[in-house]
């Protein structure tokens, strides 16, 4: 059991080795070499393990155990650039290290002090000159507040995150304010539900706070980040998990829960790893148990993993499949903070939310609220994905535009592509088109053309999707997730998705369009949980900004991005076409006729679209429109 | 939910195994998932025989546990192959022509999604983002993740797998 004074002497005793990796500019003189090696599911997935093996190995031939230490972090966010390392001092940023450059790294850099320029992440400046990594556009324009410790320190080390003012925000609640204060402290900050909804956090607890001490009270965390192309949540997990603990010891304070329970997909392993050794050092801490820094209060966290089920993101669903159940979510009111976990009042937030709890915490509401627009305070954190240059995790004050996360952080649309739509929201969200690229990313203005904050996927679409295709994608994820309980989602989102197939067919009608429309606003009207209501989004706005695509498949038979499989038309150009026989030998159907050294054709009738002819025709002669 | 023929070959050791999980969280409030989740880790499915072993244990009746398994994509009651091949159809996986991918691999192997090859090498699970979408598109091999893929990667992928 530790107390606030032996905290305090663990941070002061980190210190050194943590300030260099936050301000290097200002750090005193290192006493040691860190090489900080990225930890993250991207990085982990291509050969960061045995990056951290032949850096391991090549200490130990040098015996420099005492003045090299290897450091394995959370996300560093680049992950179009991974594997990532960085040294301090100096703050040396690598990228797409291949293990079998590490060496060479070792050699040079760490132990004879000059960095391998041909493997550092250099950008160009506006002169054409090189510039650092952290004064790129990826970085510079970034304002990291719930990742302000993910890629900077040890996950599986309490004693960095408490270098880092870790616990002291728990500490400042339990013995300098009451429950009360703590409450209205995040009702002044502003800070809404990152999780979707944007519900305000603090008024959640405080319709959960009453009769304090008298009955049984849960704090739940929502971890199941189940919307496509999203790894936000997984990241803060994998990179600072015990943030996360502090937080819910927080809200636990704040509305007289003794217990709290983190509902973590089971597809994040690396997060599930740390999240329980988080635990294990917090409760051997005392942080987290009977008698917290020397008060009363008693507070828990356990683990449940969740089995794959999209639904159970949705809060009344995650708490139902808690307790054991198949996750299907019942009618609200009663809302959780009233009859939530097994019937008891219960507050739940997203892992997002929780991470910006301790900084509120400790800095006051007035510190949190100066950022952001005026009904969206704070950061949002997106995971930037699909035809974007830099793919990752991108955290930016609300009220930035898309066009900034897009071209100037995101590096734009690679292969000299032209920007199409970017998708938030997911599977509840819709497409922002071009035209809105300069409107303000903070709740209102994201729903007020069609699309939603969510949970902070963000994929960027090129002239090449097809929008019929993208909203087909996502019904095709709706119905199959759909848990089944109520009419409209379960049959409704069906007889969507068959529209949209009939449509990509080409054997839609330009009727097609408003009976879309209608089942449409009927789902979203009757569906009984979030997932229902909403599931119609990425149909609407697709019809709202794309409408001509749609018309294009309906009307004139036609895929304009050449996706759509039904539409299309594999043609030989005869002036081109060399008579190999190529093609036709690898056709499956026999559908290309001509004889050897003459121009070949496909007979449209036959062909199935497979597009066997056209990889393998050397000359280039097919084409598909 | 695709139902296995193959006949159960659960072992002794297995059970016991089962047993003792059981044990350990009988007592917990919302037990049934962890349970079913370790039973899973211990068999590789999570067969008709296993559901009534739980059932037995833990007095919670067969027809709940039974719904349980048949709503969460992650249990299964059928066996998976030798090695499993997850293909990302996550949305910046697909964007990026996870599509054509999965139908290469079905092409390939000659089984669809969520079947197993009549030697029990291969079975193919779609997935919904592993979250590697720097790497997209994704194809997961026996935990081996193999990223920024097109078609023609695949069979020499496969053939790497004895």
């Amino acid at each position: 059991m530790k107390t606030l004074q032996d905290l305090k002497d663990i941070k002061a005793a980190k210190h050194g080795q943590i300030d260099i990796r936050f301000n290097p500019d200002t750090a005193e003189a290192a006493e040691k070499t860190y090489v900080l090696v990225c930890g993250g599911t991207g990085c982990q997935s291509n050969h960061a393990p045995e990056i951290l093996e032949e850096l391991t190995k090549c200490i130990e031939d040098t015996g420099k155990k005492d003045e090299i230490q290897i450091i394995q972090t959370g996300c560093q966010g680049l992950c179009a650039k991974g594997p990532i390392v960085v040294v301090h001092p100096g703050n040396v940023f690598y990228q797409e290290v291949d293990p079998k450059n590490v060496k060479r790294i070792f050699d040079e850099h760490i132990i004879g002090g000059k960095p391998v320029e041909e493997f550092l992440m250099v950008e160009e400046g506006p002169n054409g000159e090189d510039i650092p990594y952290v004064e790129s556009p990826f970085y510079k324009d970034q304002m990291r507040m719930a990742l302000r410790n993910c890629g900077k320190i040890d996950p599986e080390d309490i004693d960095e995150y408490i270098a880092r003012d870790g616990y002291q925000a728990l500490a400042k609640a339990l013995t300098e304010m009451t429950p009360d204060e703590v409450i209205q402290t995040v009702i002044d900050s502003g800070l809404r539900g990152r999780g979707g909804g944007g519900f305000p956090t603090g008024k959640k607890w405080q319709f959960a706070s009453g009769n304090r001490g008298n009955v049984q009270k849960y704090v739940a965390c929502n971890a199941d980040e189940g919307d496509p192309g999203a790894f936000m949540d997984r990241s803060i997990l994998e990179g600072d998990p015990h943030s996360i603990l502090e937080a819910m010891a927080i809200a636990g304070y704040a509305i007289g829960a003794d217990q709290g329970y983190i509902y973590v997909r089971a597809e994040y392993p690396i997060a599930v790893d740390r999240l329980y050794i988080a635990l294990e050092q917090a409760r051997e801490y005392g942080v987290l148990g009977k008698g917290i820094f020397g008060t009363d209060f008693n507070f828990d966290v356990d683990l449940r993993l969740g089995a794959g089920a999209f639904v159970c993101g949705e809060e009344t669903a995650l708490m139902t499949s808690i307790e054991g159940n198949r996750g299907e979510p019942r009618p609200r009111p009663p809302f959780p903070a009233v009859k939530g976990l097994f019937g008891a009042p219960t507050v739940l937030n997203n892992v997002e939310t929780y991470a910006n709890i301790p900084q509120i915490i400790l800095n006051g509401a007035d510190w949190f609220n100066q950022y952001g627009t005026e009904t969206s305070k704070g950061t949002k954190v997106f995971a930037l994905g699909g035809k974007i240059n830099n793919t990752g995790l991108v955290e930016v004050p609300m009220g930035t535009t898309l066009r900034q996360v897009v071209e100037e952080i995101g590096g734009g649309v690679p292969n000299g592509k032209k920007f199409k739509a970017a998708q938030t929201g997911g599977p509840s969200g819709g497409c922002i088109p071009a035209a809105s690229y300069d409107v303000p990313i903070d709740y209102e203005s994201l729903t007020s053309i069609g699309s939603m904050m969510g949970s902070g996927g963000m994929i960027v679409l090129d002239e090449d999707n097809c929008m019929v295709d993208i909203a087909k994608f996502y019904l095709g994820f709706t119905v199959s997730e759909s848990c089944g309980k109520c009419t409209p989602c379960r049959i409704g989102t069906k007889r969507m998705l068959e529209i949209l197939e009939k449509i990509s067919e080409g054997r839609g009608e330009l009727e097609d369009l408003d009976k879309l429309d209608e089942l449409a606003h009927y789902i979203k009207a009757n569906s009984l949980c979030g997932l229902g209501q909403t599931a119609p989004n990425p149909i609407l706005s697709t019809i709202e900004h794309f409408r001509d695509e749609y018309e294009a498949h309906i009307v004139e038979k036609k895929c304009p991005a050449g996706v759509c499989k039904a539409l299309l038309n594999y043609t030989i150009d005869a002036e081109l076409c060399k008579g190999c026989t190529k093609c036709a030998r690898n056709c499956p159907v026999n559908a290309i006729s001509g004889e050897v050294k003459q121009a070949h054709v496909i007979d449209a009738s036959k062909c199935i679209k497979c597009g066997a002819c056209m990889d393998n025709c050397a000359f280039g002669a097919i084409s598909r429109k | 939910m695709k139902v296995s023929n193959v006949p159960f070959k659960g072992t002794k050791d297995q059970e016991a195994k089962l047993l003792e999980v059981i044990a350990k969280y009988k007592d917990q409030k919302g037990a049934l998932m962890p349970i079913m989740q370790d039973a899973q880790e211990i068999y590789g499915y999570l067969p008709y025989q296993v559901q009534k072993i739980i059932a037995d244990e833990t007095g919670i009746p067969i027809e709940k546990i039974y719904g349980v398994a048949t709503f969460y994509a992650q249990f299964s009651m059928s066996p998976k192959g030798k090695y499993v091949v997850s293909v990302c159809l996550g949305t910046a996986c697909y964007v990026k022509g996870a599509g054509a991918l999965l139908e290469e691999v079905e092409k390939q192997l000659g089984i669809g999604d969520g079947e197993c090859t009549p030697d029990g090498k291969f079975s193919i699970d779609v997935c919904r983002c592993v979250g590697a979408c720097g790497l997209a598109p994704v194809m997961i091999v026996g935990g081996d993740v193999y990223g920024k893929l097109t078609p023609d990667k695949v069979a020499d992928i496969l053939a790497k797998y004895e």
